[in-house]
């Protein structure tokens, strides 16, 4: 199988235009009968498919939801980057690759990133002549905020719903394609395997959730923008649906799995309050413009915080430690999110939590509150406000930036965010890892592609907020469609696939024999009790920090409780039928296997780098120690099946374009 | 707390259903999606079959979960969807019905579970604007007044969840349909195709079988996201002027 990035010559600012103007095309006449399966409806695959249907493919498109729209994608708050300079703060192409270079930790590849920090400009343009509707100022031009990492106003937004309005103008724009007739779209189906015909990925097994049936379905190439898998440590900001099962597939099918072990953990979400938990729920980065990250400073106000009998407004000025300003003065509350997220365990570690479960720091608005306040105030010309006054005129301006942020925080906490400061903790939020794929997108398997979170290839070790969905959307509407030609253009004249050959037979066999076997186990414990054992296993020791002896001990667990698994799991109901706790437990057979070959990465990477935290390399501040000599590798995971060591290739990272430095944001 | 629920039961859609009584112990800090996991946890340590109930994100922003709450579509709070709904609301010994929604253009799929697929067909129909991908003009070419982008933002905010449609007694879809309509007419590139986009959606709203709009507007008072009326008495304005007015 070829292992090479395919990245083009040239100098890195021209790579992308000049491969895109030599390269293989496929003739209208040919798109008409050349069949693409897409396996997701996220930003990533409804921009896909819908910007495939309008060249003239013929495209199948798949979902497990019950509408394209409800993918995850929909729940991004804070917003997406763009390298517009509208703020004409001295943004560029150039910088928003140098920042997501350096804010993945010099784990990603240059050629990649700096396609994706160019085509970002015309995302903004395509979603504003979709409709959707960003913020805009008082001129009536878009307006932009800041987000971790960086030291411009890039990111466009639309209140807290970014996620929501862009997702919603892919799935319009999908929508108009279905109704001409140019995407067949499948609802409430999940892909359960990958068919190879010849080496090369022809086709897809998928389960309608409605009836149980099996279905084969064949086409000339198959797309995968199925998400990350997050849900891998049960308690993740992802949605509840979420899973890893498309991409293990084609995983457990040859395709490699790069940087499995780089999973972001969200410095602010809404701390967990009990065991029945099933979900954790973000509160949006930008909050970080305008709030402050604190902690007492004694243990004993922590302590009486926990305990009920003080609050956060009782401790004084300077009783409090606003650890990440103190630490980190040039980006202060605004640092990257693996930084952000290490500085509050290390907090909370020394005592200093605030909730009951000892879990949360404070994430506090009262100086912004009075600082629009008293802008607002001279703005309107009201002289001598009282304090009270200005800040009930700070609190209506930040009611107005994050008031949908507040009211959610308010529903699930059942405190007043305006008059209390808010109780936060990191969460696993987005994993970097993914899918290995080259220039074209396109994995180690001849005609699988994979993009938006489904792959590997822009953020390194760390991803920076509001880029998750630029890429998913750079993937979808600006690369693939080109970049697909390069494989297609080879099969003008393969004929359509049969999905009555061996090759989709005896994988349909495959598949059912596994949800058999499961069904056939009919034990005594449920799927969510293993899924939840398994997620406490990654976060206790593949979570923030790392260190050899836990992984080695984590890997022993999650044998032993996968074996555990096809002894004693009940599933309920018939394998014929609508069944979600069968859908459940194939996707948590799926993620053992992954968390596995996650802890078996974490091992290899001897340094700490983004959000890959081995204990045993820190420098004596307790910063990250990256170790560019030996480890400036992309980790490929060839998977050998589960009782067999999964084997290693590397894709050396090669940096022509930036220096390689220590991190910091000091 | 201690609760009983009375839940709708049925194994299919030809199934004809019935009310089943559980009791369930809940916490205050347990969101409503959570006490159910609860109660199905149960149901399965008993090895009898879960209840099925739709949802995803649990953050009130996918639109997946809808459960009809002592008769109110997503329960008794205002603009919450059931996934935030929280069981602080409630009491030691409440009793609560949870229903599917009841619409014939929903049609039922299994307990709690409805079919919502007629909301895309409705999309299809000319919820877009028609705008394929490529080079379209700069973000920043056509200026949009701060208020008017915050109206179509606030119509565009529809999660399609169709507890408006379980909230009508005549289970209308206008208020969805108006919503989409609204967020892009009010838009200078969405004007382009307005009058076209009402009357189609119109249609096929029609076509799949939802009621008629009589102004009762409980719809406005269920919906999650607080989608206003006034989209309808703009879906109205600009049905009207495309059935009347002249192309030249």
């Amino acid at each position: 199988m070829s292992f090479d990035s395919n990245t083009p010559p040239g100098p890195l600012a021209e790579k992308w235009s000049r491969y895109r103007g030599t390269m293989n095309l496929v003739a209208p006449n040919n798109k008409r009968r050349i069949e693409i399966i897409i396996v997701g409806t996220g930003l990533a695959g409804a921009s896909a498919a819908a910007t495939l249907g309008e060249l003239g493919y013929k495209v199948k498109c798949f979902t497990f939801h019950d509408s394209p729209r409800r993918a995850h994608s929909i729940a991004a708050q804070g917003g997406i980057n763009a390298a517009k300079n509208y703020a004409n703060d001295g943004d560029s192409v150039y910088r928003l690759f140098y920042d997501t270079i350096k804010g993945g930790d010099y784990r990603s590849r240059e050629s990649n990133v700096y396609r994706l920090a160019e085509v970002s400009r015309n995302i903004i343009d395509q979603a504003v002549a979709q409709g959707v509707p960003f913020a805009r100022d008082y001129g009536g031009l878009l307006d932009n905020r800041s987000f971790g990492g960086v030291q411009v106003s890039r990111t466009f937004y639309a209140r807290g719903q970014t996620g929501q309005q862009l997702l919603l103008g892919a799935y319009q724009a999908l929508s108009r394609q279905i109704a001409e007739g140019n995407v067949e779209m499948y609802n409430r189906h999940e892909m359960l395997d990958l068919v190879l015909v010849d080496g090369k990925a022809r086709g897809i097994i998928v389960r309608n959730l409605l009836t149980g049936e099996l279905e084969r379905h064949a086409a000339h190439c198959v797309v995968l923008g199925t998400g990350g898998y997050g849900n891998v440590f049960y308690l993740s900001t992802n949605a509840m649906n979420c899973n890893v099962t498309a991409a293990w597939r084609a995983t457990r099918r040859g395709a490699y799995m790069a940087n499995p072990c780089f999973t972001q953990i969200h410095p602010t979400c809404i701390p967990q309050s009990g065991d029945y938990q099933s979900k954790l729920t973000l509160m949006s980065e930008s909050l970080r413009n305008d709030g402050r990250v604190w902690v007492p400073k004694k243990q004993e106000d922590a302590k009486a915080i926990r305990e009920g009998k003080k609050t956060g407004n009782d401790i004084p000025e300077e009783e409090r430690d606003y650890f990440l300003e103190r630490r980190y003065p040039a980006f202060g509350n605004l640092v990257p999110r693996d930084v952000a997220s290490r500085a509050a365990k290390v907090a909370c570690d020394e005592g200093l939590g605030v909730a009951p479960t000892g879990l949360a720091v404070f994430l506090d608005f009262e100086a912004a509150f009075m600082r629009y306040g008293q802008s607002k105030a001279h703005s309107t010309g009201l002289h001598n406000p009282s304090s009270a006054q200005v800040r009930e005129l700070g609190v209506k301006v930040i009611e107005e930036k994050y008031g949908n942020l507040f009211e959610m925080y308010e529903k699930i906490n059942g405190e007043d965010p305006y008059k209390m400061p808010m109780k936060i903790y990191p969460a696993v939020h987005y994993t970097m890892g993914g899918l290995w794929v080259d220039y074209n997108l396109e994995t180690n398997i001849p005609g699988l592609f994979a993009i938006g979170e489904c792959n590997f290839s822009d953020h390194g070790a760390n991803r920076l907020g509001a880029s998750a969905l630029m890429q998913g959307l750079a993937d979808g509407y600006f690369v693939l469609p080109y970049t697909i030609g390069q494989f297609l253009s080879q099969d003008i004249r393969t004929p359509k696939f049969d999905p009555n050959a061996k090759e989709f037979l005896d994988t349909e066999k495959d598949t059912r024999e596994r949800l058999e076997k499961m069904m056939n186990v009919k034990g005594n414990q449920s799927v969510e009790s293993f899924h939840r054992r398994l997620g406490k296993i990654m976060w206790d020791y593949c979570g923030m920090s790392r260190n050899a002896d836990g992984l080695k001990k984590a890997r022993k667990m999650i044998q032993e409780l996968r074996e555990e698994f096809y002894k004693d799991v009940f599933i309920p109901g018939s394998m014929n039928d609508y069944n979600p706790e069968l859908e459940k437990a194939q996707r948590v057979a799926d993620f053992f296997e992954l968390g596995e070959l996650m802890v078996v990465d974490a091992l290899d990477r001897n340094e700490s780098c983004g959000g890959h935290f081995r204990e045993e390399y820190q420098s004596e501040e307790g910063e990250a120690l990256r170790n560019d000599e030996d480890y400036a590798y992309v980790s490929a995971w060839e998977y050998k099946g589960w009782d067999q060591d999964p084997v290693l290739h590397k894709e050396d990272l090669v940096f022509e374009n930036i220096e390689l430095k220590t991190r910091s944001y000091k | 707390m201690k609760l009983t629920l009375k839940i709708w039961r049925q194994k299919s859609p030809k199934d004809k259903g019935r009310f089943e009584t559980y009791q369930v112990e809940a916490s205050p800090h347990m969101s409503f999606l959570e006490m159910l996991d609860v109660l199905n946890e149960e149901l399965i340590s008993k090895k009898e079959e879960p209840v099925t109930f739709e949802h995803d994100c649990r953050e009130g922003i996918c639109g997946t979960c809808g459960l009809v709450i002592n008769g109110q579509p997503h329960g008794p709070n205002k603009g919450t969807a059931t996934c935030q709904l929280h069981m602080r609301f409630y009491k030691d010994g409440d009793i609560i019905v949870i229903e599917p929604y009841r619409a014939s253009a929903f049609p039922a799929l299994k307990d709690l579970a409805v079919d919502r697929s007629a909301f895309d067909r409705i999309i299809q129909a000319g919820g877009y604007i028609s705008v394929s991908t490529g080079a379209p003009q700069d973000g920043n070419a056509i200026p949009i007044e701060k208020d008017q982008a915050a109206h179509a933002f606030d119509a565009a905010a529809c999660i399609g969840c169709g507890a408006c449609v379980a909230a009508c007694p005549n289970a209308s879809a206008m208020l969805f349909v108006s919503a989409k309509v609204s967020h892009l007419a009010l838009l200078p590139q969405g004007k382009v195709e307005a009058r076209r986009r009402a009357q189609a959606m119109v249609k096929q709203m029609d076509a799949e079988g939802f009621g008629m709009c009589s102004n009762i507007t409980a719809c406005e008072v269920e919906c999650p996201k607080e989608i206003s009326v006034t989209n309808i008495a703009r879906l109205n304005r600009e049905y009207l002027s495309a059935s009347l007015g002249s192309e030249v």
